[in-house]
């Protein structure tokens, strides 16, 4: 497997998280699904450059990461929550309070 | 060989000085113990939060002016960078989020939004700003701008019981962790090609080697996702729903500090980091200036509600803006931080003005509840109009100075003169919305005649603010020179 095979991947995920952002029409819990797939996209293209490079650094930024995702997540779950109480529902297309 | 080291070496090789930290550190730990004090607090009202916060803003700031340094060093391990282009947007950080804070006390003391936390997070907020304007690696940039992103996620939900608020978070939320990932898509790649994430590496790689295709790559991410924080065109969808959903005390804070990190951040990444491409870049920044002058000054001139219509007058603030990054020498970037600066103070004040305006729970929403406001208190009515003429650019407001300053340094670049008469044009168009409000506040009949009664932390807000934007105005040279100072490292 070379330096390549694992960008290609990285490539598919960070494309897979964008369209599914933009095509979800459904519900703000897939969105913040894709953000997190989004940011493990670009945790496997640190990863796999790290080790190319043969260089720690990558990986130590990678920690970094992980840690901000998850404060990210846990705002963006609360975030929810006081959606669910207003909206009574997360559907994405229910979002048209604000227009113009 | 050397294997593990014991705990008495560790220490010894932490030999910093912490001095240039200094305000960092002690603007995280007065804002922890604030935030210690508040939950023991039983002051319904959280008077003594606010003034704590406030108290802990001013110290921070003299802390600052204290130590402002005349050189540029790189400490920590070169992930942080003391010079005077930090500690400059930093004192007007401070001193933003400090008028934010005044404008926003009286709106939420009327809200059922009245939490100790709304202050504190303000505070962390700031403290990412102020890592995110003086990192200078990938690693320390980041890191700060998701601890200021983070905390304006929180501050846009606040108002918890609004259905606009919560929308209006989720929305900016969203937005804002794309561009976050988007950013660092970029970033991983500029690892990958460089093997460095410190921007000085960053550079002298780009001076030894020819940038390859890969590395434009990565640039494209990192400056759409930096379009997407400032809310350029076209990735600007965000800015209006934000602004608009937004408790306007949150609107206040999110429309002038942000900015003024962000411009930070820009300058971080492209002058230090990536100079050395300044040809791509600047083209892709033009594509941004020209079309977020386009939508924003025509969009704004077809809105009825207010809040609306000055977010899309920031999206046309931002095109302006970007001219100086284009430039792409000193004169330029000095001319982008006085833009900045004073569309700042600028917007703190136009957005301070619905605060002043609505009564008891009720919003100013809609253009029309401006009417008569020169009737109803003259004084009132002549600040804000002073403000919105500012937005205008016309002089002797300092709006006027800061566009003359930025089209003066793309006119010195060569090709570039079209940009100039783009927006020497929109700024036309543009006054003819600035123009709408304040004759709708001097002109049009009031629908209630009560004089109005603002809290003292309002009046003082927009008083603050608006005698800023005259006297700046009547005296632009040394705020012109302060910004041309910041830049004497580059």
């Amino acid at each position: 497997m070379s330096l390549t095979h694992y960008l290609v991947v990285s490539a598919i995920l960070f494309s897979i998280s964008v369209i599914g952002i933009v095509i979800n029409r459904k519900n703000v819990i897939t969105l913040l699904m894709c953000i997190e797939l989004m940011l493990l996209a670009v945790n496997t293209n640190f990863i796999a450059f790290s080790r190319y490079l043969d260089d720690a650094t990558g990986q130590i930024f990678v920690f970094f990461i992980l840690t901000v995702a998850a404060a990210e997540a846990a705002i963006g779950l609360a975030i929810l929550v006081v959606l669910f109480r207003t909206h009574r529902n997360i559907d994405v297309a229910d979002l048209k309070g604000l227009k113009g | 060989m050397e294997t593990t080291l014991s705990l008495a070496q560790v220490i010894t090789n932490i030999n910093h000085d912490f001095w240039p930290l200094f305000p960092e550190l002690f603007l995280l730990s007065a804002a922890s113990i604030l935030l210690m004090i508040d939950v023991f607090s039983v002051d319904m009202d959280r008077k003594l939060s606010y003034n704590l916060a406030q108290f802990i803003l001013l110290v921070t700031g003299i802390i600052i002016v204290f130590q402002f340094p005349t050189s540029q060093d790189f400490l920590y391990h070169r992930h942080f960078i003391h010079d005077p282009l930090s500690a400059t947007l930093k004192i007007s950080m401070v001193v933003l989020t400090s008028i934010a804070l005044m404008f926003a006390r009286p709106y939420i003391l009327q809200r059922r939004i009245l939490r100790g936390e709304y202050y504190l997070l303000h505070l962390f907020s700031l403290l990412g700003m102020m890592l995110l304007v003086s990192g200078s690696s990938l690693l320390s940039l980041y890191l700060g701008l998701e601890l200021m992103s983070l905390c304006l996620y929180a501050l846009v939900a606040m108002n918890r019981r609004d259905k606009l608020s919560a929308e209006a978070a989720v929305k900016y939320f969203v937005m804002g962790a794309i561009a976050s990932g988007f950013i660092l898509y970029g970033i991983s790649f500029v690892y990958g090609v460089t093997g460095q994430i410190h921007l000085a590496d960053i550079a002298a790689f780009l001076n030894d080697n020819e940038a390859s295709l890969t590395l434009r790559f990565a640039l494209v991410f990192i400056v759409t996702g930096l379009a997407f924080k400032f809310g350029a065109v076209p990735f600007q969808m965000w800015v209006p729903d934000v602004y608009h959903g937004a408790p306007t005390s949150t609107t206040v804070f999110l429309a002038s500090a942000p900015k003024v990190a962000a411009f930070g951040l820009a300058i971080r990444i492209l002058v230090f980091g990536f100079a050395g491409v300044l040809v791509d870049w600047q083209n892709l920044l033009i594509i941004l200036a020209v079309s977020s002058m386009l939508v924003g000054n025509l969009v704004a001139l077809a809105q009825t509600n207010i809040k609306r219509l000055l977010a899309y007058s920031a999206i046309a603030h931002i095109g302006y803006f970007l001219l100086g990054l284009i430039a792409g020498n000193t004169q330029g970037y000095a001319a982008s931080l006085f833009y900045i600066l004073t569309y700042a103070i600028t917007a703190l004040g136009g957005f301070g003005c619905l605060i002043y305006m609505a009564k008891g729970r009720q919003e100013v929403d809609r253009i029309d509840d401006l009417k008569g406001l020169g009737q109803r208190n003259p004084w009132a009515g002549l600040l804000v109009s002073f403000l919105f003429l500012s937005m205008a650019g016309l002089p002797p407001f300092v709006g006027f100075w800061a566009k003359l300053e930025v089209i003066k340094a793309v006119l010195n670049v060569d090709g570039l003169i079209w940009l100039a008469l783009v927006a020497a044009f929109m700024s036309i168009i543009g006054l003819f919305y600035y123009l709408k409000v304040v004759k709708v506040i001097f002109f049009d009949k009031a629908e209630v005649e009560t004089r109005i009664r603002a809290e003292r932390s309002l009046r003082l807000g927009l008083g603050i603010t608006s005698i800023a934007v005259i006297a700046l105005g009547l005296f632009p040279t040394q705020l012109l020179e302060f910004c041309q100072k910041a830049f004497q490292y580059i």
